[in-house]
């Protein structure tokens, strides 16, 4: 670990206050990321992984707050802290961040290298035409073929892929130091998301940029990142350096994930399921909040909810099995699985 | 034994243009596909969007109207039905569709969801139509009394569930799944596909897979077809498609599978451009733009590759891989300058 990371995040919660009821979204999540580091956040939908990369940016919006205590902090500066106007400087400026579906964040009227054009003329206050040829450089940078002649395409002239990489483009048209990609190539086809994964570590090694990926694809995970947070009901819950995490997951959840992909190997037997499903907001279960669907749970995680336990170095895991390692000899059908009732 | 058998079909939906809405053009969506699908078998259908597969799908069961081709089910020329006759086939070839939450009718609880097959059909009725969705229900993972629910108060998983108990109500031999996994997480999804995995041991079902997660249809096929711009370019075992893939299509296709373990040494092709377009798909092999064959050359764009065996219970669409009918004088005869070859398969090291 670097004596001071790019970004550090301690406690973070960030809850929802609705009529149901507060919906613990992200509830006590504490990491950090190195320079020039990519991180991977895996977790299934519900799990709290977009809420924590939205919460980075301070990108909550109401009934949803980030709750007293928490603390971000990005280079030495506490973002929690700044006032709207320098947290509109950050994004873009330090830390930038791209989505799932990029029509949605296209906006349709403008054509692309007008789109990203702007960037640099909101953030700089630089000529248009000095911003119209960074956008063509930026395009190209990114793969889009004949970039020059593609500034004038309208996203909807685009396909999925290529959409993703003006997406990028845009994203990195300040040079920021932090990219948040949710779900960048859950979208898109796999022969596309080898394209786009290629040109993500090919930026990466390029320049300085930290990524956090966030994926509920393994997979992409193991080829993408160096270190890998396992989230689970709004918390942390198993965190190590990709070759540990894969080689002895610690977290019965994690465990479960990789027993339940379909691989090579495996075929026509019965895949390992987590029985039920992932849990409510509104009302995480006691103890571990992963008892009810555990092989291994015991009394102790009915009631004890697990700490972070340090197992190896840089590799944690919420999961009493740290402390009392026999119990996994015995694993036995979880309660999830007694009640009948399928996800 | 043959269940189904699909036989050069073809969708193509026509491009309207001009204020007249002349045809203009077509999409050729489905060009020309022939495959057999036995009794209790998995058949898988893989691609990219855009390459057909959905068509193809629906296609068959007559969802939508085929353009040209045939279409036998267990003897019966699907095609020459007229409408009632066709519904009373539907019976026996049920679909699941990917997404359980516009599949099923919010107004409806998903008892009368599942029950309404057998009330069209007239399987039960009355208080036996009860016992049988109760039955179904629990057959498929869920309570009994979970018919009385509606369909938002489950989660995508057991969304996925109603809509295969609707499938399997008027015992079917044949389900086409579109995609049923597709939008469920991890742990869930695994669940599903066991399911269907029992479901298919139980009563002997056949299915038509149609994913473009080439892990899942990996475990679940027995057999797999990858689809390109419409066609079938490969057809294998699936134990044999995934060790061996012939055409250069199916090898960058499945080296592009992230593989969960980060000490996985492999030869990734990382295929350059897009998928075309069908309405204006390339001339000769619709793949040739794309292709990294070492013997590609004009020929490619020339000749439509035909689906040939290339091994034993293996077929390929490609000229360059050998053998193949389309001889040597004939490829020369349309610009081709590098001989076919049989070239080394590549694949991830899983």
């Amino acid at each position: 670990m670097t004596p001071r990371p790019l970004l550090s995040v301690e406690e973070l919660r960030t809850y929802f206050r609705t009529s149901a009821g507060v919906a613990r979204a992200v509830d006590g999540v504490s990491f950090s990321i190195a320079a020039n580091e990519s991180v991977g956040v895996v977790g299934e939908s519900g799990c709290g992984k977009s809420v924590t990369s939205l919460s980075l940016l301070r990108l909550i919006q109401r009934p949803g707050t980030i709750e007293p205590g928490s603390k971000i902090e990005l280079e030495g500066t506490d973002l929690l802290s700044l006032d709207d106007e320098s947290m509109r400087r950050i994004r873009g400026n330090r830390i930038a961040m791209i989505f799932q579906e990029p029509m949605t964040a296209l906006n349709p009227v403008f054509t692309i290298g007008a789109q990203l054009a702007e960037v640099p003329r909101v953030h700089e206050h630089i000529t248009r035409r000095d911003a119209w040829a960074r956008a063509v450089e930026m395009l190209g940078t990114v793969g889009i073929p004949d970039p020059a002649e593609r500034a004038h395409s309208y996203p909807h002239q685009l396909s999925g892929g290529m959409r993703q990489r003006v997406m990028i483009g845009m994203a990195l048209m300040l040079s920021p130091a932090l990219l948040i990609a949710d779900e960048p190539t859950t979208a898109l086809d796999v022969t596309i998301q080898a394209q786009i994964l290629e040109l993500l570590a090919e930026l990466r090694a390029r320049t300085a940029m930290s990524v956090l990926l966030i994926t509920h694809d393994l997979g992409v995970v193991a080829e993408s990142t160096s270190r890998v947070i396992v989230m689970y009901a709004g918390e942390i819950v198993e965190q190590a350096g990709v070759r540990e995490l894969f080689a002895q997951p610690h977290h019965p959840y994690t465990e479960g994930l990789m027993a339940a992909m379909p691989r090579a190997g495996t075929k026509r037997e019965r895949l390992t399921v987590i029985p039920g499903a992932v849990p409510s907001p509104y009302e995480w279960p006691s103890g571990c909040r992963f008892h009810e669907r555990c092989p291994y749970a015991w009394e102790r995680c009915e009631r004890e909810h697990p700490p972070l336990y340090e197992i190896g170095v840089g590799h944690v895991s919420r999961c009493h099995l740290a402390v009392e390692p026999e119990r996994r000899a015995t694993p036995h059908l979880p309660l999830a699985a007694r009640a009948g009732a399928g996800a | 034994m043959t269940l189904l058998s699909v036989r050069d079909l073809t969708k193509h939906f026509p491009i309207t243009g001009g204020v007249m809405r002349r045809v203009i053009g077509a999409v050729r969506a489905v060009d020309g596909i022939s495959f057999d699908v036995a009794q209790g078998e998995t058949l898988g259908l893989v691609g990219e969007s855009g390459c057909g597969k959905t068509t193809a799908g629906r296609a068959i069961l007559r969802l939508i109207e085929p353009t040209s081709g045939e279409i036998f089910f267990d003897g019966t020329d699907v095609r020459a039905l007229a409408k009632e006759p066709l519904r009373k086939l539907r019976r026996k070839m049920q679909i699941v569709f990917q997404d359980p939450f516009s599949s099923l009718n919010p107004r409806m609880t998903v008892g009368a969801s599942v029950r309404e097959g057998l009330t069209i059909h007239k399987l039960a009725e009355g208080s036996a139509a009860d016992a049988r969705v109760r039955q179904l229900l629990e057959e498929v993972g869920l309570r009994a009394e979970h018919a009385t629910r509606y369909p938002h108060e489950f989660s995508g998983g057991q969304r996925q569930r109603v809509g295969i108990a609707r499938a399997l109500a008027v015992e079917p031999k044949f389900i086409v799944c579109d995609e049923p996994v597709s939008a469920l997480d991890v742990s869930v999804q695994a669940q599903v596909i066991n399911l269907l995995q029992d479901l298919q041991r139980a009563h002997g079902l056949a299915y038509l897979f149609i994913a473009h997660d080439l892990s899942v249809v990996e475990h679940i096929a027995d057999r797999v077809a990858v689809m390109y711009l419409g066609r079938i370019v490969e057809l294998a075992r699936a134990d044999e498609l995934y060790a061996m893939p012939l055409m250069p299509y199916t090898q960058a296709l499945l080296s592009a599978i992230p593989v969960p373990d980060p000490d996985a040494k492999r030869e990734r092709i990382v295929l350059r451009g897009d998928v075309p377009s069908p309405a204006n798909p390339p001339s000769g092999c619709p793949f040739h733009p794309r292709c990294q064959h070492p013997q590609k050359d004009a020929a490619c764009s020339a000749i439509v590759p035909p689906l040939e065996l290339k091994e034993p219970n293996h077929w390929a669409a490609c000229i360059k891989q050998l053998p193949t009918r389309i001889s040597w004088e004939e490829q020369q005869s349309a610009g081709a300058t590098r001989p076919p070859e049989r070239i080394v398969p590549v694949r991830a090291t899983a």
